[in-house]
């Protein structure tokens, strides 16, 4: 790297705490969180699409709120809580929501999966038991080429019926097949 | 008919990782030392004489390692079918997004930098960019085909109506999630290994070598997955497996070639858009008479898989009705934007996009139910039972799909509800359409149609199958290794499909034309039977056998003669099932399959095979047009409700009905997933998603803020979908039927009852524009001229 300039910044340390885990790195001031994730801290269950925030491919939640990684800097993350789809199982063991997704059929390509899997989840900690209504308002956001949606909705809704409020209860799902 | 019962099938092989971001595509590799990003610096002209490539800034930038040009490939063209198109352009450009050098850098930004700072100077020339700026021009690729039946002349000369008119088709992006991507490293005395999102692996392998000078020993190419393909991957994946290659061979180093969405929209070619000239005769009932169309599309800059494309249009210009008489005719038009290419369903969507509007036009201007005249016009036996190019219908069930859909979503009430609604005059105009599908199954070129497996079995009895197919979300290796483990007895878990590689198969054919399942389970299910037949052998023999006589106790000693399997022989009583082979007659005699396995090895029985596959009795003469070039038809039929607001145009897509023959599904939850998936990609084409380019040829709508794919909130309010039962599809792999496609063309209900509720507003002597996609603002649009005309009842 050439030295530091306007343009090449010096590395900045922060820290996050990353599914329940503090992490400190050093960044580029200039970067995205997306980029600290997936370039940095190697946690590439985060995708990247359009890099616009229209997607929703790169939903994480940011203090429990979903946002686009691709749309947040890096150091607006420093000392906040960071979880991404790598956070939502326990172990092996599926969330209640990662379940319903294998159980319904709600993936395909598996891309847009992570993205839709944090979004819904912030969905069910708000509203435990969404109307169909509430489930395609909450993941208007988030875009599937594959499924077409219809087996996404109605893996949130099973979810939700297994009284998944809080994302913490686990389900008896191994996470290997 | 009767329905199928939703029951629960295995989830998709790779349900587990995708849920919890473990599974690993292209960029989620870890980068390996000495890494190279590879960035791509392509033409802002549509059409241009290069006049020189300047990389002396770029190379300045720090980290800046490198910068080809089109004078750094060996073989510099490559096509799928003709080889016309430059891997990177040398003296002229032909599209906005052409690729004129490569940037390869050790940074992402530092490759980002320099490819803005590579000057390179055109002279620019004239370009084509429509339809009929080509036609005008005479611009064409490849050679006019025809299909013909009877003297089409004389037919709509004899009939009592005619018509004539034009469609007018345009193209839609694939919008994958995952952009192009690839990694190439190189290995040992020049050899590549490229890691590419391709449906095409072997594709891939033969480009990289010709570009580089390699041969195909030389190259592998590895898919693990794509994060969607659609046909985008098919053809134009090589190009970027290609230049991670390039960068790769020529510094020794890995290289990493990943393109943005923007990029990736910009560069590569969409669904081809179509303009369809017809004249069509028809009598008092809508009855066919006679159908002349000439089909023209915008093939883009180069050949790509276009005339194939067109081919499949003309193939498909009947959809589920009988022409008496018919004159199909299709040029594909050189322009000057980005090649266009497969996307699910080929050209099977443009030539039923035309002949449902043509049938919804003739209802109109007879003051008829559409779905009569459809009932009127679909293929019936005994004699109304083949295809305009020759192609008896065997298993023909559309009538009965017809009389069924109108029954289950109880049509003719709604139509008179639909009806009622539009006379009230609210704010709100509602539209109902039947419309169909026969799509076939089999590529038309013959050659592509065979496939090869490999299974290898272990000694603890689980299984690993190779393929050529490709894993793109369809769960093509979910089916797989269903098929496998139900020849051997054990569950499904038990096998698991590997990542797709060259080396592995060999001469593979494209994951495409729907034909995944049905050329590489096939494939395995060849190898895989010859393996349960050797392990039946070895099951007798070893049952016969005292426990401490089995070669698991004695061939390490050598003590027992060895347990003789003769090649090509079965023991039929041997039965595989739960695990376990038995001894029909008498069930006490049983071993577990893991055992078996164990035993088999021991006695230097082969665990593992090779299978082979090609599908018989498909034939097409592509200058005559005419033959049988389908295996078989996937058939449905859909039924869609629509209300569009009459003053701003908004559409909402009310409930939608759709029966399907998809014989006996492997895999019933996949299945549906592929219907609901391909009919809401079909919606979409038909009504959000919007191509817009410039005066320049350069596409602006090329991210998700302004090309619309349907959302969460644009699907169907109420969506009901059915598979009928169908088992006489048995010359198929286990008699299933092909699904990957067919169900997108039912999207066109959709567009067909948007034309439908607008025409309750036209007058009868008035012909509605068929244009596709009816946009909101092109359905705005329509009412506004149908008021202005002061047509609007």
């Amino acid at each position: 790297m050439s030295e530091s300039n306007a343009l090449h910044p010096e590395r900045v340390a922060m820290t996050l705490v990353l599914n329940g885990h503090s992490v400190s790195v050093e960044v580029d001031p200039r970067e995205t969180l997306f980029d600290t994730l997936r370039e940095r801290l190697r946690a590439t269950g985060t995708k990247g699409a359009c890099l616009g925030g229209e997607c929703g491919s790169c939903t994480i939640l940011l203090d429990g709120e979903p946002v686009t990684a691709c749309l947040v800097m890096a150091l607006q993350a420093d000392g906040r809580a960071v979880d991404t789809v790598e956070g939502l199982a326990e172990g092996e063991q599926l969330s209640a929501l990662q379940a319903a997704f294998v159980q319904a059929g709600a993936v395909q390509c598996g891309y847009c999966t992570p993205g839709l899997l944090v979004a819904a989840t912030a969905l069910l900690r708000k509203n435990p038991k969404p109307t169909e209504q509430d489930v395609r308002r909450g993941l208007a956001g988030n875009l599937c080429r594959c499924t077409g949606y219809g087996k996404i909705i109605e893996a949130v809704l099973n979810a939700s019926q297994q009284g998944d409020a809080q994302g913490t209860q686990k389900s008896a799902l191994r996470g290997k097949r | 008919m009767k329905i199928i019962e939703a029951h629960k099938s295995p989830s998709h092989d790779a349900a587990h990782t995708h849920v919890q971001g473990l599974s690993e595509f292209i960029d989620d590799r870890p980068a390996v030392a000495g890494e190279l990003h590879v960035g791509v610096v392509y033409s802002p002209h549509p059409h241009a004489r290069i006049v020189g490539i300047d990389p002396t800034d770029a190379l300045a930038i720090a980290d800046v390692v490198a910068v080809f040009t089109a004078r750094d490939v060996h073989h510099n063209l490559w096509g799928p079918i003709f080889q016309d198109q430059p891997l990177v352009a040398d003296t002229v450009v032909s599209f906005v997004g052409e690729v004129v050098a490569l940037v390869a850098a050790e940074t992402r930004e530092a490759m980002e930098q320099a490819r803005r700072a590579v000057r390179v100077s055109y002279e620019v020339l004239p370009a084509i960019l429509s339809i009929p700026e080509a036609i005008a021009a005479q611009s064409f690729l490849g050679y006019e085909r025809f299909i013909r039946r009877g003297d089409v002349d004389a037919a709509i000369a004899a009939a009592p109506h005619k018509r004539d008119g034009v469609v007018y088709i345009q193209g839609q992006d694939h919008f994958y999630l995952e952009s192009h991507a690839a990694i190439a490293y190189p290995r040992d005395g020049g050899q590549i290994e490229v890691h590419a999102s391709s449906q095409h692996p072997t594709e891939v392998q033969h480009i990289v070598a010709h570009g580089l000078g390699l041969r195909a020993l030389d190259v592998v190419c590895v898919v693990k997955r794509m994060g969607g393909g659609f046909g985008g991957k098919e053809s134009q994946a090589a190009l970027f497996a290609f230049y991670a290659s390039l960068v790769a061979h020529k510094l020794n180093r890995p290289a990493r070639c990943v393109i943005t969405k923007d990029d990736d929209m910009i560069m590569t070619g969409k669904r081809n858009p179509f303009e369809i000239h017809y004249r069509v005769g028809f009598d008092s009932d809508g009855a066919l008479c006679g159908l002349d169309a000439r089909l023209f599309s915008d093939g883009g800059a180069f050949a790509d898989l276009s005339t194939s494309i067109m081919e499949r249009a003309m193939l498909h210009s009947d959809n589920a009705y009988f022409l008496p008489a018919a004159s199909i005719v299709g040029k594909v038009c050189k322009t000057h934007v980005h090649p266009h290419t497969a996307f699910r369903g080929f050209g099977g969507p443009k030539g039923v996009a035309m002949i449902e509007a043509i049938l919804e036009d003739i209802a109109h201007s007879l003051e008829k139910d559409p779905l009569d005249v459809r009932k009127r016009n679909v293929y019936s036996a005994p004699d109304r039972n083949v295809t305009h190019y020759g192609q008896p219908l065997e298993n023909l069930l559309l009538p009965e799909l017809f009389d069924s859909l109108e029954s289950r979503c109880d049509y003719r009430a709604r139509r008179a509800s639909v009806r009622e609604h539009n006379a009230k005059g609210t704010s709100t105009l509602r539209g109902l359409s039947l419309t169909a599908v026969k799509f076939g199954i089999s590529f038309t070129t013959r050659f592509l149609n065979q496939g090869n497996a490999l299974v290898n079995v272990h000694q603890d009895g689980t299984v690993q199958v190779s393929t050529g197919a490709t894993e793109m979300g369809q769960g093509v290796n979910t089916r797989i290794a269903q098929v496998v483990a139900e020849v051997l007895g054990i569950a499904h878990t038990d096998v698991r499909v590997m990542t797709t590689s060259t080396e592995k198969n060999h001469n593979t054919s494209p994951t495409a034309a729907s034909s995944g399942t049905d050329l590489n389970a096939k494939a395995a299910l060849d190898a895989v039977t010859r393996i349960r037949d050797r392990l039946s052998l070895v099951a007798r023999g070893v049952l016969a056998l005292p426990e401490d006589r089995r070669p698991s106790r004695t061939a390490g000693l050598g003590t027992q003669p060895e347990l003789a399997v003769p090649e090509g022989a079965r023991d039929e009583d041997i039965i595989f099932a739960d695990g376990e082979a038995y001894d029909r007659l008498d069930s006490s005699k049983r071993i577990a399959f893991g055992a078996l396995c164990r035993e088999a090895y021991l006695s230097r029985v082969q665990l593992g095979d090779y299978g082979f596959f090609k599908i018989p009795g498909i034939h097409f003469d592509k200058l005559t047009g005419q033959g049988s070039p389908f295996f078989y038809f996937t058939q449905g039929t859909a039924c869609s409700e629509i209300e569009i607001d009459r003053y701003t145009g908004e559409l909402k897509v009310l409930r939608v009905d759709l029966l399907m023959d998809l014989g006996r599904p492997i895999n019933h939850g996949l299945d549906v997933g592929q219907v609901i998936g391909a009919f809401v990609q079909g919606m979409g084409w038909c009504t959000s998603e919007n191509l817009v380019y410039d005066d320049k040829g350069l596409l602006l709508s090329h991210s998700p803020s302004t090309y619309k794919i349907p959302s969460v909130q644009d699907t169907p309010r109420d969506f009901r979908i059915e598979l009928i039962e169908n088992h006489d599809n048995l010359q198929n792999v286990r008699g299933t039927k092909a699904v990957g496609e067919p169900p997108l063309l039912l999207g066109l209900s959709v567009w067909t009852a948007v034309r439908d509720a607008l025409y309750a507003l036209a007058p009868v002597e008035h012909t509605l524009p068929a244009t596709l996609p009816m946009t909101l603002e092109r359905i705005l649009l329509t009412l506004d001229a149908l008021r202005l005309q002061g047509l609007a009842r």
